[in-house]
């Protein structure tokens, strides 16, 4: 139990903390905040159920008034944003990544973890994102899509990276993985 | 760890968090059902009334909090523009100003602590499935004591970098910032532990 505590918050604080720090610039140019690999990583280490509540508890932290959010943004304007949409798919982002992990239990633990993100952090996220923007901005799906399909290469190229730290954890901290318990991993 | 209350004390500021948030639910769900330009520029004029009471301080502080909206509204103009259709693309970007800036003047205007009450006060019902709210506060407060303490231990791991290399870090110090993550969390679960753990929080 107070592990479970302990992994919840301290993985709250690690996406806080990915958040603030400055903007990483990959090798070929692209822009890419540190934020949502922290909600891909919540999902491949903690698993569903703790992956989803670590997210919850970080965008809990954001409504009360905590400035967490990339760039410093936080407080309740960011739920009624156009971009509200993504922000309230993220505990349900974290949790089908977690679970595709623990199910997934065959091949390399990064293979998995990047589909994982992939299929939970991208796929799942952006559905509720364009959803989210069509509403606020008053536009129809198709056309809200169109607004954010050029971010899509930039989270499958962080999905890949969440599969490749995730793997890299497994073999430096094997019982910190609690999507997959020790004696079956698959690194 | 800075909160976005605004020091600036206002009249709102001893409002009952409660009402505040239930009158701001209301008053988004009435903006989404309102088309009319003549209301949602009514209805700005008033957030911006709102915002200017406290203080010219106050309402700066408050209007640059706004600025988050900027790619969005250059988007939604640019495609009513595109179809001319401006009127309908000016209504929809007002109502996104009034909805953001209503809710943000909550945040401004509500502490810390009182927010939390609330949260307390919501949760209590999720009692019955077994969440304990003095584990949610003990959880609030580990990640508002453990944010800036993993942020100055991730500051000391990009020096360290630096120190070593003249290329950028890159995401490779994901890696090792993660693991720090996971190390701490084991020491604070022990932590716990070690102070009779949450049994003893629950029995209290």
């Amino acid at each position: 139990m107070e592990k479970n505590i302990a992994y919840i918050a301290l993985f709250a604080a690690l996406i806080a903390a990915l958040g603030l720090v400055p903007k990483l610039t990959l090798a070929f140019g692209v822009p890419i905040t540190a934020q949502s690999l922290g909600i891909m990583l919540c999902g491949t280490i903690l698993g569903a159920k703790r992956g989803g509540l670590a997210v919850l508890l970080f965008l809990l932290l954001v409504a009360i008034g905590l400035p967490l959010l990339s760039g410093g943004s936080g407080g309740l304007g960011v739920f009624v944003s156009a971009s509200a949409g993504f922000l309230l798919a993220w505990p349900l982002a974290a949790f089908i990544t977690g679970l595709i992990v623990e199910k997934w239990r065959s091949g390399s633990l990064a293979i998995v973890a990047a589909i994982a993100s992939v299929v939970g952090c991208v796929l799942v996220m952006y559905i509720f994102g364009i959803i989210g923007m069509a509403i606020v901005l008053d536009k129809t799906l198709l056309q809200a899509a169109g607004f954010v399909t050029a971010f899509i290469p930039g989270d499958i190229i962080k999905a890949v990276i969440a599969g490749l730290l995730t793997s890299a954890i497994a073999k430096a901290r094997p019982a910190s993985v609690l999507s997959r318990p020790a004696h079956n991993n698959t690194v | 760890m800075i909160s976005l209350t605004s020091p600036i004390e206002t009249r709102a500021h001893s409002w009952s968090a409660g009402l505040k948030l239930a009158a701001l639910c209301l008053s988004t769900l009435l903006l989404f059902s309102i088309d009319s330009l003549i209301i949602q520029i009514t209805f700005l004029s008033l957030v911006i009334t709102l915002y200017a009471l406290p203080g010219l301080v106050f309402m700066r502080y408050g209007l640059s909090k706004l600025s988050i909206l900027w790619p969005f509204i250059v988007v939604v103009f640019a495609w009513h523009w595109w179809i001319s259709e401006l009127l309908q693309g000016s209504a929809i970007i007002i109502r996104m100003i009034c909805a953001v800036a209503l809710a943000n003047l909550v945040t401004m205007t509500t502490r810390l602590s009182d927010m939390i009450d609330v949260v307390r006060f919501l949760t209590q019902p999720l009692q019955r499935f077994g969440l304990n709210p003095r584990i949610l506060e003990l959880a609030i407060a580990l990640v508002i004591r453990m944010t800036p303490v993993l942020l100055s231990k991730g500051e000391c791991l990009a020096m360290a970098w630096r120190a070593r290399s003249t290329r950028r870090s890159g995401y490779k110090i994901i890696l090792p910032f993660t693991l720090i993550a996971l190390d701490d969390a084991d020491h604070v679960a022990e932590a716990l532990r070690a102070r009779g753990g949450l049994t003893n929080l629950e029995k209290n």
